[in-house]
């Protein structure tokens, strides 16, 4: 059975009205059910499309919901998409997001009154709503529609425990910067309109693709505008400072958006949009330096952070900046098949610190945590598989994605940049290795009290934990180097479709290397993960952080620096913030208060003047106004005949 | 010149007479009823300026202006009569100086 494609999006939308209308009146157990099930239906709709179309390929089905606007040449259709791009980003959203729902359902069930727990629900269907847009969407418009709802639900869910002002300010921080990089999305649509006189993909990239050179110059500019818009979706530098803070929400919430999902839009986009960058071969370079700055960037914040959300959402940045940076050398596939690993084994490590501060009763600080091996084995157990995914161990999947991204930048001869993400790959070893030795190695600094209150969490939040850790350790095969033989990339086999061949200035995506060559990346970036992880569990678990804290004494100006997150908040208040709030001080006390009120209440008091004056005109006796009358009727006469 | 031999200047004369003398009843008596009646007058001769007219210039359509002008006068009575009976169960008079409510 197959269903239409707007029936996917359609689920959590009916999820998101039911939960939001009468979640309130019919309580947690409806509000559960209403929330996951109807994801776990648009999940199993989703399936029914994608399993054939995952098994056989094909052509990209367009299906048309409704016309929606039309004035003169320019007319955009609420259409949706199926092809091997978008079909990748719906097979995991969905599950992910079920998964992730599945999960909240034990991590609020605790403390939320039954509007809360609703209102959670209903927010996180609406985004997975929002994102099902974004990646089925057949034009621009339609994509930013979903591009803004998810920056919505983003801001709602990060402020959802809005009685806490951090939280409350970390929302808006977010939703102010996302709209900086909207900003630049609106541009860039703007120009390929302008350029193609259409915002529908097929025929936008098929006109590019068809004649490279007419477009060419223009190209660049709106290229890059798209790109601002991913780097403030992504969190790229220097508009990456919303996503730290983000993780003010839920946990569940960190996982789902801030990590496995929305976040990754930038590069799905990018990706998307890959026939117009690869005619824009400098806009491509820029994304690439950017990425690499930003892999590299946040992977050095988070080795100092003790906040165990915060080293996650550091890494998440670092390792969205690696994806851009394969997307940036036009190894889209390498960028694509990241996304694809990220979510799973981001998921997992985020929904595995969920069960942490759960166990902890909040608790994020992880020099209050420690020995929690032992009290929580299956998050343990999960966290660890997701751990060694993310930095890169063979076979998981991390250590595929990672790897070849790695060896598309070394393909491309980017010396500089590879380095850069090689260095970010044995960072990002050291940085997680030292999350889990400082929470569940050694012994547990918190208080008796907590720790007798230590327990592992309920079924419904191992069980997404125990899949994705699957996941996380399989999803690699997906995606072998060609060392592996010539057909072993199916990922890149499958995706090829939406890499038409462009005219006659064609680009290459991946120029082959030798076999020995990719041996010896593959070690490299093995041997640089394998050396952090040994060094970080030397240091935090055997020996319990004091080699840290020497290598920490002996540069403190520096180690505080990083502590800091370099500063970048206190600069943008400085650079930005005050002086913003200045005029808007300026505006609202002298604009606002001095002149546009001033005329207002200086017409009014003349108005009123007048009035006090020729009130008196106004006897009431109506002989007088007949009086009046006549006067008038003979001053008439009197002009007219004397005229 | 009328047919009948009147010249129309003391027709004429004769309307701005009862014209003014309605415009001052209207303007100088206290008693609605009264300045109602003034109107009436005032009414009239213009009533009577268009007779005149009419008949100098052996014109009917200025007679037949005349009977519209009267039914139009007697249906006003009407409702003048009924403002005033109004008038006078909400304020026990209509000495036209007492009712001044609009007075700022």
């Amino acid at each position: 059975m197959t269903v239409a494609l707007w029936v996917i999006p359609a689920l959590p939308l009916g999820g998101f009205l039911l939960c939001l209308l009468l979640g309130r009146r019919l309580g947690k157990p409806f509000v559960s059910a209403v929330g996951a099930g109807s994801v776990g239906l648009a999940t199993i709709a989703a399936w029914t499309r994608l399993v054939p179309y995952l098994t056989a390929g094909g052509a990209p089905v367009v299906e048309k919901v409704a016309p929606w606007i039309a004035a003169g040449n320019f007319s955009v259709d609420l259409s949706l998409r199926l092809d091997a791009l978008s079909a990748l980003m719906v097979s995991f959203v969905t599950f992910v997001g079920f998964l992730i729902h599945v999960y909240s359902i034990g991590y609020m069930s605790h403390d939320e009154t039954d509007a809360g727990y609703a209102r959670y629900f209903a927010y996180l269907n609406l985004f997975l709503f929002a994102m099902l847009v974004l990646v089925l969407a057949n034009n621009f418009l339609l994509m930013f529609v979903g591009w803004e709802g998810v920056g919505l639900c983003s801001y709602l869910l990060i402020g959802y425990y809005y009685e806490r002002e951090y939280a409350a300010d970390a929302g808006k921080k977010a939703f102010i910067v996302n709209r900086i990089g909207d900003f630049g999305f609106l541009l860039g649509m703007f120009g390929v309109f302008s350029l193609f006189g259409t915002l529908d993909f097929d025929s936008v990239f098929s006109q590019a693709a068809a004649d490279p050179g007419r477009f060419a110059p223009g190209l660049t500019v709106v290229c890059l505008l798209l790109f601002v818009g991913a780097m403030g979706k992504s969190a790229q530098v220097p508009l990456h400072v919303w996503l730290p803070d983000a993780m003010a929400g839920p946990t569940p919430v960190s996982a789902l958006i801030h990590a496995a999902t929305m976040v990754t839009a930038g590069v799905y986009m990018v990706t998307r949009c890959n026939v117009l960058f690869r005619l824009a071969p400098d806009a491509m370079y820029v994304v690439a330096i950017v990425g690499a700055i930003t892999a590299i960037f946040a992977a050095i914040i988070a080795i100092a952070q003790n906040d165990i959300k915060k080293v996650l959402a550091y890494s998440t940045v670092s390792q969205l900046g690696y994806m851009f940076l394969a997307c940036g050398v036009g190894a889209y596939v390498a960028g694509m098949f990241h996304v694809l690993t990220h979510a799973f084994f981001k998921a997992c490590l985020f929904l595995g610190s969920g069960a942490v501060i759960h166990a902890l009763h909040g608790e994020q600080d992880m020099r209050r945590m420690g020995g929690l091996g032992r009290r929580l084995p299956v998050t343990y157990r999960t966290f660890l598989v997701a751990t060694l995914a993310l930095a890169g161990i063979p076979p998981l999947a991390g250590f595929f994605s990672k790897d070849s991204i790695l060896t598309g930048v070394f393909a491309a001869h980017h010396t500089v940049l590879f380095s850069l993400g090689l260095v970010t790959a044995g960072l990002t070893a050291f940085y997680m290795f030292r999350l889990v030795s400082l929470t569940f190695a050694g012994e547990f600094r918190g208080s008796s009290e907590e720790s007798a209150h230590v327990h592992e969490a309920p079924p419904s939040m191992t069980v997404p934990l125990v899949i994705l850790a699957f996941l996380s350790a399989i999803a690699g095969f997906v995606g072998l180097p060609e060392v592996f033989g010539e057909r072993a990339n199916r990922l890149a086999a499958f995706l090829d479709p939406i890499f038409p061949a462009i005219g006659p200035r064609a680009t290459e995506t991946g120029h082959a290397l030798p076999a020995t060559t990719e041996w010896l990346l593959m070690g490299a970036s093995v041997a640089v993960a394998v050396v952090g992880i040994l060094i970080a569990w030397n240091w935090y678990a055997k020996r319990a952080g004091r080699p840290a804290e020497r290598a920490a004494a002996a540069f403190p100006a520096l180690y505080r620096l990083i502590g800091e997150k370099f500063r970048i908040d206190e600069l943008y208040d400085v650079l930005f913030v005050r002086p913003f709030l200045g005029l808007a001080r300026i505006l609202w006390k002298v604009v606002d208060v001095l002149i546009i009120d001033g005329v207002l209440n200086a017409g009014a008091f003349i108005v009123e003047l007048v009035g006090d004056v020729l009130r008196f005109l106004q006897t009431g006796n109506v002989r007088n106004y007949a009086l009046t009358f006549l006067l008038g009727i003979v001053a008439l006469l009197l002009i007219v005949l004397a005229g | 010149m009328t047919p009948n031999g009147i010249p129309i200047g003391d027709v004429l004369l004769a309307s701005a007479a009862l014209f003014t003398i309605g415009l001052a009843g209207a303007l100088l008596r206290r008693n609605a009823i009264s300045i109602f009646l003034s109107i009436e007058l005032m009414m009239n001769a213009a009533n009577l300026a268009i007779l005149g007219y009419a008949s100098a210039l052996h014109s009917l359509e200025g007679q037949i202006v005349v009977f519209f002008v009267i039914a139009i006068a007697a249906a006003e009575a009407a409702v003048g009569l009924a403002i005033f009976v109004a008038l006078f169960r909400h304020t026990e008079t209509i000495d036209v100086n007492k009712i001044n409510l609009l007075k700022w």
